[in-house]
């Protein structure tokens, strides 16, 4: 097994890449699996399963308290985890990576402590048509609570924001403009760094939901000059179960703690509370500790591959993949965006996409059905569902070719 | 390849093409809207219950092949018959469809060609919308779920 130390490159083999996957290897319902439901959750490398082994091997303990041995590894290991996030975002520093459960929390963590601390009655929140659910319903949740109001600002027919109407959605109301840096439904990559300077021109605070984008592209949280980015490890070749939210210091110093319990208070009594020093205010009981680890070690892996030869790989993959699913008869792409990557959303003429998830499934090849947690998306192109393929680093051309090979069956089953 | 056709069969296929009684009715005795949240499917299902008897049926709306041949084989096979067959026949058709993929079932006339959707659990709801719906239906209740 090829193991790729932090900071080591390596010339780009897909071969090899796929040789650090184990479940590569598996075969389904009789066939070599073609996973390509990526946008949904990726595959992870040997070496975030060692790493995961290797924790509950050797040095499980509660962090951040104990004085014994175990306790200092766990910790150390822990915090040099975060490190790992900060280096991988860029952030000034540590204390502005708080670990969470997946970008759904850490978007639920800015709806309801900063967003309860600064959007009152008819002040604005502004998100985009193309939002994941998690984009939009705990602004619905936090807007309910507080008398906000939320705003969408609406998408064009290739399925890329019309950044005029963003712009003249944002008012002397709006706190906070929330949207995807890429959309889970449509591939579309938007413009995140004008909409910051849109947003910050008119004194708003933008979060950027990072949870498709981050494992496609480098993301500079500085460069962005974001105020906050969401993104989940699972997406990030790291195990389920932890998410990472950034912060600038100075908006999370500012912000009450969203949940309450050990480890992120300073001192307790039963008259008050005080709060821990940042990011801890925001982590409340045991952390997932394993997964802030193994996602460390995912970041190593995907930094050793490095984004120029992994974003030219999938690239590559994503221009072949639209030629070929087009050249089928009655294929009709859903998101065409001049900026987009790796997804592919598609509809067939005559044929659900339930279908064509189940039929193609029967030659190994996963790939995901449905409204994809975007139900305004499929609103907007007027499709109850779409199928969807989606492509990370380990996919290869041949896999395209057994998905379009697939494709043309279903046809022929439908008549 | 071969449970696939079990699933995808000639006659499930004509009637996702053709579905019978595709269409609304005038003053039904009774309606429900189905739902099935996971895929989006949506149906209505229209009903002309006279004297305890389903005289005429129709449904609407937008599903996978599965939803809409299962659909339309109910509508079939539920006009002319007594409204107790009827929902003796959901329990017979939910337990057709739900049974072991390899264990005999009981025959159900030309509802059997789902008897393949056994093998394939996550499209189980797709094949019971219609039923869930049509028992909704005739409870009067306003919206059925397969959730």
């Amino acid at each position: 097994m090829t193991s790729v130390a932090a900071g080591a490159r390596r010339e780009f083999d897909v071969s090899q890449i796929r040789a650090d996957f184990p479940i590569l290897r598996r075969k389904v319902r009789g066939c070599p699996l073609v996973y390509l439901d990526n946008a949904a959750t990726t595959q992870k490398p040997q070496a975030v399963l060692d790493a995961l082994s290797a924790y509950y091997t050797d040095m499980n303990a509660n962090v951040h308290r104990g004085v014994h041995e175990l306790s200092e590894v766990a910790t150390e290991a822990y915090e040099g985890a975060r490190e790992k996030v900060r280096a991988f975002f860029n952030a000034r520093s540590v204390r502005e990576i708080v670990f969470t459960r997946n970008a759904t929390e850490s978007i639920n963590l800015v709806a309801q402590s900063f967003g309860r601390a600064n959007v009152g009655p008819d002040d604005e929140v502004l998100i985009s048509e193309m939002e994941h659910h998690s984009n939009i319903v705990p602004w619905q949740l936090l807007c309910e609570a507080t008398g906000g109001r939320l705003r969408v600002a609406p998408i064009d027919d290739r399925g890329e924001l019309i950044m005029e109407e963003l712009d003249k959605a944002i008012t002397e109301r709006t706190r906070l403009v929330a949207v995807a840096h890429m959309s889970n439904a449509l591939g579309t990559v938007n413009p995140v760094d004008e909409i910051v300077r849109l947003a910050h021109a008119k004194g708003a605070a933008v979060l950027i939901d990072g949870s498709q984008a981050a494992y496609h592209m480098p993301v500079d949280v500085q460069a962005l000059d974001c105020d906050f980015y969401a993104a989940t490890g699972h997406k990030l070749y790291g195990p389920t179960g932890i998410g990472v939210l950034y912060g600038k210091e100075r908006r999370l110093e500012a912000m009450p703690p969203f949940l309450g319990g050990g480890d992120m208070i300073r001192s307790v009594t039963f008259e008050r509370s005080t709060w821990n020093d940042l990011p801890n205010k925001f982590e409340a009981g045991t952390p997932d500790i394993s997964g802030a680890i193994g996602l460390g070690v995912a970041l190593d892996y995907l930094t050793g591959i490095g984004f120029d030869q992994i974003g030219r790989h999938e690239a590559d993959l994503l221009e072949y993949g639209t030629q070929a699913l087009t050249a089928i008869d009655g294929v009709r792409l859903i998101g065409t965006a001049r900026r987009k990557a790796s997804v592919l959303s598609f509809v067939m003429e005559g044929i659900h996409p339930h279908d064509i998830g189940t039929i193609v499934d029967r030659e190994g090849v996963a790939i995901r059905t449905g409204h994809h947690c975007a139900q305004p998306v499929m609103e907007r192109f007027g499709v109850p569902a779409t199928a969807r393929a989606s492509v990370a680093m380990y996919n290869t051309r041949i896999e395209i070719d057994t998905l379009a090979g697939a494709l043309v069956r279903v046809r022929q089953l439908f008549g | 390849m071969g449970d696939l056709s079990d699933l995808y069969q000639e006659v499930i296929l004509d009637h996702n093409r053709r579905p019978r009684n595709f269409r609304v009715l005038d003053q039904p005795s009774h309606h429900a809207e189905g739902y099935n949240p996971l895929c989006g499917d949506r149906l209505n299902l229209y009903l002309k219950v006279d004297g305890g008897v389903v005289t005429e049926v129709g449904f609407q709306g937008s599903g996978c092949a599965i939803s809409r041949a299962s659909a339309s084989l109910m509508t079939d096979e539920v006009k002319g018959k007594p409204v107790g067959e009827v929902r003796a026949l959901f329990e017979r058709f939910h337990r057709m469809v739900t049974s072991a993929p390899d264990g005999a079932v009981e025959s159900l006339g030309k509802l059997s060609v789902l008897a393949g959707v056994r093998q394939f659990p996550v499209r189980v709801k797709c094949a019971s919308l219609a039923w869930h719906t049509l028992k909704a239906a005739l409870d009067r209740d306003a919206a059925a779920s397969t959730e």
